[in-house]
């Protein structure tokens, strides 16, 4: 039997966080759990607006926990979010997914979190605690504890991020994967490229491969190519009913070269 | 097990209910409430039958904790027609016989109507979109994009 405890702020919240206790942000995975009867017995909501507050200050953009996609899609400085936020599930799930619940979703949900990966992005916990990395948060989600909102860095020049996801169906469909890149450019060469996979691994993971070909490169043909070669090095992607190994293997590699080749013409 | 009381607006006049715990806005509306026309496909959100809007932004119900609408505006396909007039949506559905079995249709139709409230003269690929978390297993989608093209090209039967 589920239980619902409703708190008007996350500090109170976190503190009634226990081992048999759910944080329940929009829900769209939370109450599938629900419904199955596979949900913690306690659930944990909070009705606090400032979590679903964005806030523009300089090189940052602060999101809200409970910022929606359809949020984030109704937000002009947000425009290089835009293509990503479009892509997570249909209207309704757009109306209901948030940010912070995509951190968390299990592969091969987290196309946002891939994005997020890529743009060196923070996560603030609940507390006194400093912004983490999403990457670290990522790699230990269990332990990350509750989530008051999220920085990202807003790239200088928009044209230095994409993204792309991959799916069967469309729209609407599930990744077969996602990949996001940030490639930051100084006098034509990458500084400080950042390339990131949705639904190559347990959570959206970096791809250390591709991220070295691109380093200190320009963006031509020939990096690309490197790029392309290395880009499953270090991942082991999971087999699902969405795709196999080998094939998210043998297609990653030339989607993130169609990815690339878009970037380098624009 | 404790029962929480809901107060919110269905399709604009004020009603209060009980939730039980866990309960989803889905069976919720359904059984406490007597809405039948949001449908039970999935309980996974993947199906849209459940669709209704939350201060007019579409929802998926069945994934909605139902004592979270406290205080919110809950509009469903009961509340298209305005008396015995039905929505020309209603109506266009009808003449390019967009319903078959019918049962995607009320959340359909809330999908629709919720287009069309914020973009009257919606694009061909705009409706498209807009009914894509709404899966329909018998007309092909293609009537269904007619009829409301048609109400937003204003051919429809008035
Ligand atoms: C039909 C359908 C299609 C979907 N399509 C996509 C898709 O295309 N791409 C994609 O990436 N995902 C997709 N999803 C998955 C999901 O909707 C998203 O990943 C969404 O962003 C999850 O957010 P939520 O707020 O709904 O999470 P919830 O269900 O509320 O929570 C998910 C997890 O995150 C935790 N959590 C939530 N907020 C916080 C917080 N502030 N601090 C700490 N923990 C927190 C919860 O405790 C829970 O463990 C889809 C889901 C459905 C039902």
């Amino acid at each position: 039997m589920t239980t619902v405890e409703t708190y008007p702020t996350l500090a109170e919240a976190a503190r009634a966080m226990g081992g048999d206790a759910v944080y329940l942000g929009g829900g769209t995975l939370v109450m599938r759990a629900v419904n199955e009867g596979g949900a913690a017995p306690r659930l944990l909501r909070v009705t606090d607006p400032a979590l679903r507050e964005i806030r523009a200050s300089g090189d940052t953009i602060r999101l809200g926990a409970g910022v929606t996609m359809a949020d984030v899609l109704a937000h002009r400085d947000l425009a290089f979010l835009h293509a990503v936020a479009r892509l997570v599930g249909g209207p309704q799930v757009r109306n209901m997914a948030t940010v912070a619940g995509n951190l968390f979703a299990a592969h091969p949900y987290g196309d946002f979190a891939a994005a997020l990966l890529a743009l060196g992005a923070r996560a603030l916990p609940e507390g006194q605690g400093s912004a983490r990395g999403v990457e670290e948060l990522l790699r230990d989600r269990d332990r990350a504890g509750l989530i008051a909102a999220i920085e990202v860095p807003r790239p200088r020049d928009p044209r230095a991020f994409g993204f792309r996801k991959v799916s069967r169906v469309k729209p609407k469909g599930v990744s077969v994967l996602s990949i996001a890149a940030c490639l930051p450019r100084e006098s034509g060469r990458i500084r400080g490229a950042r390339v990131a996979f949705g639904a190559m691994g347990p959570t959206p993971l970096r791809a250390p491969g591709a991220e070295r070909a691109l380093e200190g490169q320009n963006l031509d043909a020939e990096s690309i190519d490197r790029a392309a070669a290395a880009a499953t090095e270090g991942l082991s992607p999971p087999t699902d009913e969405i795709a196999t190994e080998w094939y998210r293997r043998e297609v990653a590699g030339v989607h993130l070269r169609r990815l690339l080749t878009e970037m380098g013409a624009s | 097990m404790a029962k929480t009381p809901v107060n919110f607006t269905l399709n604009g006049s004020p009603r209060s209910a009980f939730a039980g715990p866990g309960q989803n806005l889905l069976d919720f509306l359904r059984r406490e409430v007597g809405d039948l026309t949001p449908k039970f496909g999935c309980g996974q959100g993947t199906c849209g039958a459940c669709t209704v809007t939350i201060d007019g932004a579409t929802h998926l119900s069945c994934l909605v904790l139902a004592e979270s609408v406290e205080g919110r505006a809950i509009g469903t396909a009961a509340g298209l027609p305005d008396g015995a007039t039905l929505d020309p949506l209603q109506e266009a559905f009808m003449d390019h016989f967009a319903a078959q079995c019918g049962y995607c249709t009320p959340g359909m139709l809330v999908s629709a109507r919720a287009l069309l409230d914020a973009n009257p003269r919606p694009s061909r690929d705009e409706v498209i979109e807009a009914i894509s978390g709404n899966l329909c297993r018998c007309t092909g989608y293609e009537p269904i994009i007619a009829a409301i093209l048609a109400v937003a090209e204003g051919r429809a039967r008035a």
